[in-house]
């Protein structure tokens, strides 16, 4: 199962069923359809490429073309349970205002993005010198499209700036099941290849609590 | 037309029908006038089904009619979506009862401006009141109401069939299942105002407009009518279409050094104008831009276009825009979605990237197929309709 799969597999634990979710760069749908079939959830997308808005139609999805850094605001304030941002952060143009548009429309958000401090990464920038090509960041630099790439501290220090809690954090790598980590662990920020937080805005209610509690495993 | 579609339209079962309503069922119109004894024109394609669920009702365009997948009475052309509505098609007469009907105030059976007037037994001319988006939309109702159909499945339009959609859905938000709005807009804007109102001064500089009572004197003001059309005819093509179809090409070796039609592209809009003429009314195109230019679904609700669609809170919603659509560009669809967004609506949007300008909608865009039939798949399936 690849980091990606890893990581719908724990979107799927964390969701509440029958909750209000929208996934920002939903793709061709797969991760809503299996939110929708396993959580039955109230689906709905944005997609940058027509080709997969059409696609999502025919799985009968409400998907919306747009991007993350502009058309958010066609949302309004709190419209939905959960925001999923899954592996865009790194590709969004204003990565801040995207976060804080998250949890503008919605109670939590779901964000996950490839590490940057991972021990691979740093290890092939040192001794190669050269931008690094991982499972995680597999495109050479002139060809990927992640114009903001940032590692766990990163990440937790924006938290922290933008008054974000972080309710949860597990590490994703390929072929290993999501780990639940403490992300402001420095050993961490080497192991994690990828992360995928929960977070809310400080002052969110949390009586409502996730049944089972057990976010990650 | 080639002759397969002509053998497939035949085998779809076409209807053509003329609801009457008398004057105990008058059209009470936006401006408070009433129409007494009105009829609409419709057609359709396909066979209701038992359940009455599988209707689908077709909203035509400005300058369009009934004839939406049968060939025009008057220019022997294929219906003007036959692309969508056919066998194989994603409006597949097969599934679904498309219904479509000339709107109020239209010259092709509807009631109209070239109807003769009960009280005077002359044609209406400018005695007809001025209808409305709204207006169209209730006559709409009221024949959906006669031929028996509650809920229909669907209503689906582009330009202004796409308004007639957002009308509907204002209006009628639990008489449909869905809501198909294509290369529209929920307000007409300055430049769109601005564009009809050069088409209707033309029509009116003519001297055979006779101040709209053209008719009784045996008259047409063609002239004014073609160039309307001709002003009109630019706004629904992009630049780039213009540019491909036509560029600089002449008609001739050679310029005329007069005012002859040495480009392609006059050419092209002088024949555009021309044969508009045979199959449209003078004074339905100022009835009908009229009833555009005061559409603002807004303005209708306090001046909040969610309040608009606050019934039809969880309806399904496909609005489709052109990438090089600058009549009603993009923005105003997302105007509309985001409207629909904040009423809890679900709405789907694609922008498709075309550069065939507004008219992209009834031409070969494979991306809006692949929508509409996804769309329309998901929702059958919802609808518990056997496709």
């Amino acid at each position: 199962m690849t980091a990606a799969h890893q990581g719908y597999r724990e979107i799927l634990r964390l969701v509440r069923p029958g909750a209000r979710v929208l996934d920002v760069g939903c793709g061709e749908g797969e991760l809503l359809e299996l939110l929708r079939t396993e959580k039955d959830v109230d689906a709905r997308g944005i997609e940058i490429s027509a080709a997969g808005v059409a696609a999502c139609l025919a799985k009968g999805l409400s998907v919306m073309q747009g991007d993350a850094d502009r058309d958010l605001a066609e949302f309004p304030a709190q419209a939905f349970d959960y925001a999923i941002l899954s592996q865009t952060l790194q590709q969004v143009r204003e990565p801040r205002k995207v976060l804080s548009d998250l949890l503008r429309l919605a109670d939590r958000a779901i964000v996950s993005f490839p590490n940057f401090g991972h021990w691979r990464v740093r290890l092939q920038l040192i001794t190669t010198g050269r931008m690094p090509t991982t499972e995680a960041l597999p495109e050479p630099w002139w060809e990927t499209a992640n114009i903001h790439l940032c590692t766990l501290r990163d990440f937790t220090t924006l938290c922290t700036d933008l008054d974000l809690t972080i309710e949860a954090a597990a590490a994703l790598s390929d072929n290993q099941p999501a780990r639940a980590i403490d992300p402001r662990k420095a050993l961490e920020n080497w192991r994690a290849e990828s992360a995928l937080f929960l977070l809310s805005r400080r002052g969110t209610p949390h009586g409502r609590r996730e049944p089972g509690g057990d976010l990650f495993e | 037309m080639s002759e397969t579609l002509e053998m497939v339209q035949a085998a779809v079962e076409t209807g053509e029908g003329v609801a009457k309503f008398g004057p105990d069922q008058p059209l009470r119109l936006d401006s408070g006038a009433k129409l007494e004894g009105f009829q609409i024109a419709y057609n359709t394609y396909g066979v209701l089904n038992a359940d009455r669920t599988n209707a689908v009702l077709v909203c035509h365009a400005l300058t369009g009619d009934q004839h939406v997948a049968s060939l025009h009475p008057t220019t022997g052309k294929p219906g003007w979506w036959s692309r969508v509505i056919g066998p194989g098609r994603p409006l597949d007469p097969a599934n679904y009862f498309v219904i479509c009907a000339n709107v109020i105030g239209g010259c092709m059976g509807s009631t109209g401006p070239s109807s003769l007037n009960p009280a005077t037994g002359e044609c209406w001319g400018l005695a007809f009141p001025v209808i409305t988006i709204p207006d169209m939309v209730r006559a709409q109702a009221m024949l959906i109401d006669q031929l028996g159909i509650e809920t229909l499945f669907s209503v689906v339009g582009g330009s202004m069939g796409g308004m007639q959609v957002l009308q509907w859905a204002a209006d009628y938000p639990e008489r449909s299942f869905s809501f198909i709005s294509i290369a529209a807009a929920a307000r007409h804007s300055a430049q769109n105002i601005a564009f009809h109102e050069v088409g209707r001064q033309a029509i009116m500089a003519d001297p055979d407009w006779r101040g709209g009572d053209y008719a009784t004197q045996g008259l047409r003001p063609e002239k004014g009518l073609a160039v309307a059309r001709m002003a009109a005819h630019i706004t629904y093509l992009s630049e780039a279409a213009l540019q491909r179809k036509f560029g600089r090409e002449l008609q001739r070796d050679g310029l005329s050094w007069g005012f002859d039609a040495d480009f392609q592209v006059e050419s092209y809009l002088r024949y555009q104008g021309a044969s508009f003429v045979d199959r449209f009314d003078a004074n339905s195109y100022l009835y009908i831009t009229r009833a555009m230019d005061y559409f603002d679904l807004a303005a209708q609700h306090g001046g909040v276009l969610a309040q608009a669609f606050s019934g039809a809170k969880d309806k399904r919603f496909c609005v489709l825009s052109f990438t090089s659509d600058w009549l009603y560009p993009t923005p105003e669809a997302r105007t509309v979605v985001r409207a629909l967004n904040a009423a809890g609506a679900r709405a789907s949007f694609v922008e498709i990237q075309s550069d065939k300008g507004h008219d992209a909608f009834l031409l070969d865009e494979p991306v809006m197929d692949q929508a509409l039939s996804g769309f329309l798949m998901s929702a059958a399936v919802s609808r518990g309709l056997c496709l």
